[in-house]
């Protein structure tokens, strides 16, 4: 029972960062069409540049410099290259230009930081255990699933109540209809990407307290991500946080019971979901086929 | 079907192809290449050329292809690790372990489209990957399986030696059957019916094909000729590692296909010779870096070149 819950809450920790990032990821394929396999590597960018900037400006600002660095960098990137990429309906091209800017993402950070982990200081107030026999709820971890939890309810708050949020939302259901009516679709697109990005670095900042910060990171996180987004059903982006949480969950139970299954766990589930229900959980029918 | 190409042009194309496969101990060492890089080359250009079948021919995207790659290579691996001593058995073996995987997985895939296409290929692929990492006693684990190495072959009385030159045949010879089932498959009926459904799935439909059945035909192919190429990496390598099951390995195989031009019957092969000649090349100068490299090809393919090296030879000489 006890080896049960310690599994069961490193999983729904590991959940909260696969919700996190699939989200972005789900953003940036409803809204800009492109399958971001590089959204690993904008997490890269957020966690080093967090781990750098850190000796200077503290953890508390590094937590939200890293992100809007990686936000930043979303922009630069998507208005030099992505862009290309909308005026060809075929997925796999900017799926390709994402993998191979994945490649030099995290070629580049291994080359500047090193290929092994760095230790990543997290504020002594939340490094202790919150209770002796549950050790490994530490107060970080509680505070990894809080900011989680707060950054998701932001985004849907700024989908909803904001007029930028709401032409996003009407964008990713009809993007001509909302140029046609004025909006300009290029700028909603390149800050829609960066709003994924930035989320992205968010979940790489969080994730470098929790796991280790290692190059190899994002590549250990994208591909459950996309299994993520497959099992909530793409476009939507609820089911993107329930597929996240289900796939981390699922993952920590299994180590419980039979630890040499616990990677191949999720794309078993992801099998499944795509046989019995072939949009994923709240996935909507006809999108990206 | 394939426009632009007259029929005595492409005569003069596949000779020139073949001819220059068949003559490359003569003239790659001047250009400064070595026999087991072209080896790789026609392996990892058949693989692409089965990847080409699915993305290019059926309009099918699949990014789970280094699985019966991969399986191909286990199965030739562990036929003479634990049964045989002969590599023809062990090449078919592989072939058909990869293969049979892929008509058994068919069925998954084949209602699928699109972008849930790729994703389930990656499911598939990668439950082999984890598998092959995790059955240690088996398969060797992360470490890969190795301990198995190419044995001569024997025809009739005659004993030959697989080294380089040797070897560099028996690949040819493989490659030589891949391509050509490939190029009959094309020009066949059931090839047309492929591209029929790549240019318009629906209306296949409406015309009464059986577009899953023919989806499943296709990446049941598809997996027999990346298995085919796998088993022979293998033995290429003497060595198989779960490296080759991972959905980067699929990855590359699909940028070759991109990179060498989709809708050509040469494209991938091409674009091999690209992707391993860089890939050889740049690691002997940045032995660290070669992946930025790699990342850059593929974004200067993506953007400036879409459709592949020979898409656009083709564009320009019918502007000419």
């Amino acid at each position: 029972m006890e080896l049960l819950l310690f599994d069961g809450f490193n999983g729904l920790i590991q959940g909260t960062f696969y919700a996190l990032m699939a989200l972005g990821l789900s953003l940036i394929i409803s809204l800009n069409s492109v399958i971001n396999f590089a959204h690993g590597g904008f997490m890269l960018v957020g966690a080093y540049l967090a781990f750098t900037l850190m000796p200077f400006i503290g953890f508390w600002a590094a937590l939200i410099a890293g992100p809007l660095i990686a936000g930043g960098f979303g922009i630069l990137i998507e208005r030099s290259l992505v862009h290309y990429m909308y005026s060809r309906p075929d997925p796999i091209y900017s799926l390709l230009l994402t993998f191979g800017l994945a490649l030099i993402i995290e070629d580049i950070v291994r080359t500047i930081w090193g290929a092994q982990g760095l230790p990543f200081q997290i504020p002594a107030v939340l490094g202790s255990p919150v209770s002796a026999t549950y050790f490994f709820i530490t107060g970080y971890r509680l505070f990894v699933m809080g900011a989680i939890a707060l950054a998701t309810i932001a985004l849907f708050a700024f989908l909803r109540l904001t007029s930028f949020g709401i032409r996003i939302r009407a964008g990713i259901l009809d993007l001509e209809t909302v140029s046609v009516l004025g909006v300009n679709v290029y700028l909603l697109r390149s800050v829609n990407f960066a709003i994924g990005t930035l989320l992205a670095g968010f979940a790489g900042v969080l994730a470098a307290g929790v796991l280790q910060l290692a190059p190899t990171m994002g590549d250990n996180v994208i591909m459950a991500t996309f299994v993520a987004v497959v099992v909530g059903g793409i476009g939507s982006l609820l089911g993107s946080v329930l597929g996240g949480l289900l796939i981390g969950l699922a993952a920590g139970v299994t180590t419980a019971f039979y630890p040499a299954a616990s990677d191949v766990v999720i794309y078993v589930i992801m099998a499944v979901v795509l046989i019995f229900r072939p949009r994923g959980i709240l996935g909507q029918e006809g999108l990206f086929e | 079907m394939r426009r632009g190409l007259s029929l005595d042009r492409r005569f003069w194309i596949n000779g020139a192809v073949w001819l220059l496969l068949l003559a490359a101990p003569l003239w790659l060492p001047l250009i400064g290449g070595y026999m087991e890089l072209a080896s790789r080359v026609l392996i990892y250009g058949l693989a692409a050329m089965a990847v080409n079948l699915l993305i290019g021919f059926t309009g099918c995207m699949t990014f789970g292809e280094a699985a019966y790659f991969g399986l191909g290579g286990y199965g030739a691996g562990l036929m003479l690790t634990h049964v045989t001593n002969s590599t023809p058995l062990a090449v078919l073996v592989g072939t058909l372990v990869g293969g049979m995987a892929a008509l058994i997985f068919g069925p998954l895939v084949m209602r699928r489209r699109g972008i849930y296409f790729a994703m389930i290929t990656v499911a598939i692929g990668q439950i082999f990957y984890f598998i092959a990492e995790r059955w240690n006693s088996f398969t060797g684990g992360e470490d890969g399986l190795s301990g198995f190495s190419r044995t001569p072959l024997h025809l009739g009385s005659l004993s030959i030696q697989l080294t380089a030159v040797p070897f560099y045949y028996f690949v040819l010879l493989c490659f030589a059957i891949g391509a050509a089932i490939l190029a009959l498959l094309l020009h066949s009926p059931l090839g047309h019916t492929f591209v029929a459904i790549r240019e318009n799935r629906r209306r296949a439909q409406f015309l009464g094909i059986h577009v899953e059945r023919y989806v499943w035909a296709s990446f049941a192919i598809a997996g027999f000729i990346a298995a085919l190429a796998g088993s022979l990496i293998a033995l290429e390598q003497n060595f198989i590692s779960p490296i080759n099951l991972y959905w980067v390995e699929s990855g590359n195989l699909v940028i070759m296909a991109v990179m060498g031009g989709m809708r050509s019957f040469w494209g991938p092969l091409v674009g091999a010779i690209i992707f391993i000649g860089i890939q050889d090349y740049v690691s002997s100068f940045f032995p660290n870096n070669w992946e930025t490299f790699i990342g850059a090809l593929f974004i200067i393919a993506v953007v400036f070149f879409p459709k592949g090296i020979l898409g656009i030879a083709r564009r320009r000489r019918r502007v000419a």
